[in-house]
């Protein structure tokens, strides 16, 4: 067997140098634009860092107290930045360490490329000290993965990789490179990669299936459009605020689709899902065509499928063929590239308004308001109300806040209420709904958008995950807000176990530590409060300073989260209580 | 709907590259779909391998699985074809006790009308070959087996379509781009 395959590539430096690999290493990382990147060292990869002392002008190191920590740093760069994130560790332990990042990574589609240290290639196999076949752990959670065992691969290996990490359907990547490889010398020469024989990134846009998708979109009554993160991945936000306009079709997101257009928007009807808004989760099995944008029909967007949308024409557009009939059956599917494929339909598309069709939104908006936003953003009760604290970071930030969230309630609280004006705002683990995320990749989010109010929203539970991250917050100086919303509770397991297991409160309540002194401890202005009177004045104060800051908000200990779709229920019977 | 469950043999085009064979049958693992047999080798392309694969499964679980295969970025392209679209062949060999040969007279009729071909023939025993579809083999291996069989091995199905693959064009596109 080989390990070469036909790629295409283009010289980026010709100037041919005898440098070890592990110099190459860095150099590779230099000439694909890294400037920042996070891990941890060790054995295996002591060569690299060796380097990355040599290099530190030219590319920045963030040594996180934890490698998942890495890895949701580089999630968190990736995501606000566009960009690939990059994360390191040495073997065994090292690498497994990353595998929660990297399989999060996989599943909502972020590009990554991970270097880890391997132990030296005559020992692969012998069940060497940390060693571990991370390349076959890590395999079913990457688009990509590699072991280099000679150095003259190690540039064309990582451009490799850093061409699939980022292109078509982005994803993580790994790359496994044995101590010897990293020891070993080689001629380098830094050669881009731009295909992969075997690889087609980007579909090409059939203009038919265009023709096709807009005829049924014309002849719609009550179209309805839901996009996912695809709209974002493909920098399509302008395209696709162009056909909804033109077309009037009342718009909905996906938990990662959120922020691509704003909030604000006349047309943008809401979120779709589990814990979605109310109208676009009902008026779903009410459409008659269902147009479906750079997302993948989720469980958790589509309930019990035998009941999603049997009513309605479904047209899907997606980058990724291997979508297209994969959960929900398409009627016309377009393949290709967001941005392209939405510009070609825009021409194609009669200017409309579907103003009954949108009122209909609009009511089923106000019975939602009544039951449920008032009390969760204006609550009379005297315990402060999550949803009240997102309306004040709003009002604060004048809706440009990069919101990072964790996962459990304050996510679905953070993603209902935070207003989006911009797009690449809302940073969060949607499909596998990994604890622990937001803090790290509330840094790697900051560092790559310094500019930006980077707000992370974290349960006390997930903040406990990942809590020594507060050590690189502190370390690297990173300007990043953090917010605990306390209610002693793991809470969405809590309301579950309310709602469906009679209230067994199984190992679901947390004594916790005093967060504050925590945050102190880590030399991090923070603060506590209790109480509504405190509530905009904390936030102010939080939003002013130009440090890190954390603030802990007690919240009600028993809120839920409204409204509900249970598992396995249709779209239709969404809960409001 | 219950979807009729079919034998599918399943065709990837690959690049020759390490690990891959890793990533096809994760992919069969995590959907819980049995490999009924797997053969990989060079195919009629330079520096293409290609894998044949048959799996008990329903025809739109074929067309998903096939979807992800694609999806992987050594993976040139999948196909899926049932029985009637594919010439397909299996191969065995037996190892018999070589005394038989002369104390069961019979043991030569049945060479003879399986069609089976002797490899090799010692002091201690004789191998037996034969090629042929599932039922054929498996008929032999009845007949044999009351004389004892001292060792059996069966390889995968191998496969050819009846239809045109058009793996070449695609590489071509490719090396012309």
């Amino acid at each position: 067997m080989k390990t070469e395959t036909q790629n295409k590539t283009q010289v980026v430096a010709n100037n041919t140098i005898r440098i070890p690999g592990s110099e190459a290493v860095v150099r590779s990382l230099i000439a694909e634009g890294v400037d920042i990147l996070y891990g941890y060292p060790g054995g295996a990869i002591m060569p690299v860092y060796d380097e990355l002392y040599k290099f530190q002008n030219e590319i920045h190191h963030v040594l996180t107290r934890h490698e998942q920590g890495a890895a949701h740093a580089a999630q968190g760069y990736a995501r606000i930045s566009g960009r690939v994130g990059v994360a390191i560790a040495t073997s065994g332990p090292g690498a497994t360490n990353l595998i929660t990042g990297i399989a999060d990574a996989q599943i909502d589609s972020t590009p990554l490329v991970c270097i880890t240290g391997q132990v030296a290639s005559h020992l692969l196999g012998s069940d060497a000290f940390q060693e571990t076949d991370i390349v076959g752990i890590s395999t079913p959670v990457t688009k990509w993965s590699c072991q280099i065992t000679k150095a003259s691969e190690i540039p064309g290996v990582l451009a490799k990789a850093f061409y699939i990490a980022r292109s078509g359907r982005p994803g993580p990547v790994l790359v496994d490179i044995t101590k010897d490889a990293q020891f070993g010398e080689l001629d380098f020469e830094y050669k881009k990669c731009t295909g992969v024989r075997s690889y087609t990134s980007v579909p090409k846009t059939n203009p038919e299936a265009v023709k096709a998708a807009a005829d049924i979109i014309n002849s719609a009554k009550k179209p309805m459009i839901v996009w996912g993160q695809g709209v974002i991945l493909g920098k399509a936000e302008a395209e696709l605020k162009a056909v909804i306009e033109k077309a009037g079709i009342p718009s909905a997101w996906t938990i990662l689709g959120a922020s691509a257009i704003p909030t604000s928007h006349p047309l943008n009807i809401g979120m779709v899902g589990m814990h979605g808004n109310y109208a676009p989760n009902k008026l779903t099995n009410e459409c008659d065509v269902l147009i479906a944008i750079g997302m993948r029909f989720d469980d958790r967007v589509t309930g019990n499928l035998n009941t999603y949308a049997k009513q309605a024409k479904v047209v899907h557009f997606d980058i990724d063929p291997a979508e297209i009939d994969k959960n929900v059956k398409t009627d016309v599917a377009v393949i290709g590239d967001s941005k392209d494929s939405l510009a070609q339909l825009l021409p194609l598309l009669e200017a409309k308004s579907h103003d009954a069709w949108l009122q209909e939104f609009k009511d089923l908006y106000d019975i939602e308001f009544e039951k449920v936003i008032k009390n969760d953003i204006y609550p009379t009760k005297e315990g402060l109300t999550m949803g009240e604290v997102l309306k004040q970071i709003n009002i604060e930030t004048k809706g440009s806040a990069a919101i990072v969230s964790d996962v459990g309630q304050h996510q679905m609280i953070a993603c209902r209420y935070a207003d989006f004006n911009v797009s690449k705002s809302n940073i969060t683990s949607g499909g596998l709904g990994t604890m622990g995320f937001a803090l790290p990749a509330a840094i790697g989010a900051k560092m790559a958008a310094p500019d930006r109010h980077v707000v992370a929203i974290i349960g006390d539970g997930g903040f406990q995950m990942n809590i020594q991250e507060l050590g690189t917050v502190f370390q690297q100086k990173v300007p990043v807000k953090i917010v605990v919303l306390n209610n002693e509770f793991l809470g969405m397991v809590r309301q579950w176990q309310q709602l469906f297991f009679d209230k067994r409160y199984a190992s679901t309540e947390m004594t916790n530590p005093d967060f504050v002194t925590i945050a102190k401890g880590y030399y991090i202005e923070a603060k506590r409060i209790s109480k509504r009177e405190e509530l905009e004045g904390a936030i102010k104060e939080m939003i002013a300073s130009e440090n890190s800051y954390f603030l802990e908000v007690c919240v009600e200990k028993e809120d839920n989260v409204f409204p509900m779709i249970p598992t396995g229920a249709s779209v239709s019977d969404i809960r409001l209580s | 709907m219950n979807e009729e469950i079919k034998t599918f043999t399943i065709s990837i085009y690959t690049e020759n590259n390490i690990g891959l064979l890793n990533r096809i049958s994760a992919i069969f693992q995590r959907r819980h779909i049995n490999i009924e047999s797997l053969t990989t080798s060079q195919s009629e392309i330079d520096g293409v391998n290609r894998f044949v694969i048959v799996v008990n499964i329903t025809e739109t679980q074929a067309k998903k699985i096939v979807g992800q295969f694609e999806k992987q970025i050594e993976v040139i392209r999948a196909f899926y074809h049932t029985d009637e679209q594919t010439i397909f062949t299996e191969s065995c060999m037996f190892k018999i006790k070589s005394a038989l040969l002369f104390e069961e007279p019979q043991i030569q009729n049945i060479i003879k009308e399986s069609n089976a071909r002797i490899v090799t023939v010692n002091k201690e025993f004789f191998v037996l070959e034969k090629s042929g579809r599932r039922n054929e083999i498996e008929s032999l291996r009845r007949d044999l087996n009351v004389f004892g069989i001292m060792q059996f091995v069966r390889a995968g199905r191998i496969a050819v379509t009846k239809d045109e693959m058009k793996v070449t064009e695609l590489l071509l596109a490719f090396n012309n781009q």
